[in-house]
């Protein structure tokens, strides 16, 4: 066993009823490592984060989180940011309740709400640069804004695993920028990150590797490499050839 | 003063008045969870299916509490496997097994040549008829549904705003589901005696509804909503001693009364801060 590994795929297949959503996906994240993955719409990218998470149960395959299944670990270990945040806006609770929320999960039954809870929710609206909106309701809050009190929630869990589902889709570049040195600052430290995103250009700067997917991984490495590889440029073709098809 | 206390003076009048408070205040707090998460159905569900088991437990000689208990409970579970497992709609669900229980207990009662048995009391409650045992059952059972919500208040919170992130962090979010659907079945069978089953959904959802009308943050509504229904269940009770009303029914009255005030009030104060 490795100890450096923090997340390991072997041969896993993910089904939705009739399709195919994943199939034969070999991946491996180290400890202090952050996994970038690309592919077009469709391609399974959101399921492959979902699978790690525990949220999607593989029809064939071996998924482990630090060496267990995902659904086996301590409450707390995994800390998920999914794309499109399909909550209610409405729902009673200010950036500061949605940020605390992150620490429920490691609190035992009736623990109080302590002063670490307090700093670690104090520490995650700083680092994602929402200290002026933490009174402010959830519903009166940018898309950014969103976005940023979504992936504070996990920083404030202090998570062993960090996912991320596409978190710079729809922030304004100084958020992208400030997202990206904070992924690096948490890769830094030890924690393993899984990201996704659309945006190949910049791969080399968050990642320190790349994995392209389209129901399989077509390639993996290096971020430079993969990209100079032309891996991706193929399955742009591809997908741009089905677009016409469908037309 | 002693005037306005005089219906209390009254044995059965004290006992309707501690189960006013504890079934308003029950109702109400479990009911911002309703609320929350868009069951209001399920009450309303639960409730009508719970006649089955009043009708059974009559047939066979049982105590109507057992009776509904049972079939409640299992009504809850079922709904909410049906909405985990099955690839019906969770209304639908609900519109299939709460008719289905509630045409069986009319059936089973419709055989019968004749019944003693109160049945539009559990239709449209009467707080009145509760007795001493009756009390005691009423104060354990909300014991217990307190102490659980008090246990499962973070992990109830959390599933109620983003299920999906909650259980990627490691809670069992159906464990949570399926004990707030049992908390909520045996909510309802505390509260079938005295206001009826016609009439428990509203005291689930309209103090709550009220409450969400007046705040923004999760547990100033769940307090708030607990004050409504408490303070409503009290004031409905004393005005139908006076009026010589159902007092079930004069609960739920003054309850709609006070979510449209909460809804002007509402309107009103965000119109000035926006």
């Amino acid at each position: 066993m490795d100890r450096n590994c923090a997340v390991r795929l072997i041969d896993v297949r993910v089904n939705y009823g009739q399709v195919l959503a994943l199939d034969g996906v070999d991946l491996s994240v180290d400890r202090g490592q952050a996994l970038g993955i690309v592919g077009p719409n469709g391609s399974g990218k959101s399921t492959l984060l979902k699978v790690v998470a525990g949220l999607v149960a593989p029809a064939r395959g071996v998924v482990e989180v630090f060496g267990r299944r995902p659904r086996e670990l301590p409450a707390g270990t995994i800390a998920y940011v999914p794309q499109v945040e399909a909550v209610d806006w409405s729902f009673p609770a200010s950036v500061y309740d949605v940020v605390a929320m992150g620490r429920f999960p490691k609190l035992k039954t009736l623990a109080r709400f302590g002063a670490p809870d307090r700093e670690a929710v104090d520490r995650a609206l700083s680092a994602l640069r929402l200290d002026d909106l933490r009174s402010r309701h959830i519903s009166q809050l940018s898309g950014g804004q969103q976005q940023r009190t979504f992936v504070a929630r996990a920083i404030a869990q202090q998570p062993d695993l960090l996912l991320l589902d596409e978190p710079t889709t729809g922030v304004d570049a100084g958020t992208e920028e400030s997202l990206r040195v904070l992924v690096r600052e948490l890769v830094g430290g030890g924690m393993p990150v899984i990201m996704t995103t659309h945006d190949l250009d910049r791969a080399p700067e968050w990642f320190d590797r790349l994995a392209v997917v389209d129901k399989r991984v077509l390639a993996t490495g290096d971020p430079r490499e993969v990209l100079e590889s032309g891996a991706y440029a193929g399955i742009r073709e591809h997908t741009h050839v089905h677009g016409h098809m469908r037309t | 003063m002693s005037g306005i206390l005089a219906p209390f003076a009254l044995e059965f009048m004290q006992r309707a008045l501690i189960v006013a408070v504890i079934v308003g205040a029950l109702c109400s707090t479990i009911g911002t969870y309703v609320v929350l998460r868009k069951l209001s159905f399920i009450g309303d569900g639960i409730a009508h299916a719970s006649f089955a088991g009043i009708v059974i437990a009559y047939l066979r000689g049982l105590d109507y509490y057992v009776g509904a208990g049972i079939v409640a409970v299992l009504t809850a579970l079922g709904i909410g496997y049906v909405n985990r497992r099955g690839k019906v709609a969770l209304d639908t669900a609900i519109g299939v097994l709460f008719t289905g229980a509630f045409a069986l207990g009319v059936f089973l009662m419709s055989r019968q040549s004749h019944y003693s048995v109160d049945l539009e009391g559990f239709l449209f409650g009467n707080i009145l008829s509760v007795s001493r045992g009756d009390l005691l059952l009423i104060a354990a059972l909300a014991s217990i549904v307190v102490f659980s919500l008090v246990l499962l208040y973070r992990p109830l919170l959390y599933t109620s705003f983003d299920p999906v992130v909650a259980e990627a962090s490691g809670i069992n979010v159906a464990f949570v589901d399926y004990a707030l659907l049992v908390l909520l079945a045996l909510t309802i069978i505390i509260s079938l005696e005295s206001v009826g089953i016609v009439l428990v959904a509203a005291l689930l959802v309209t103090p709550a509804a009220a409450a969400y009308q007046l705040t923004r943050r999760f547990t100033r509504m769940l307090v708030l909503s607990g004050c409504i229904g408490t303070a409503c269940s009290v004031l409905g009770l004393y005005l139908s001693y006076y009026l010589n009303a159902g007092s079930g029914a004069t609960i739920v009255l003054l309850v709609t009364v006070v979510f449209f005030v909460a809804m002007a009030i509402g309107r009103a104060t965000r119109y000035r801060t926006e």
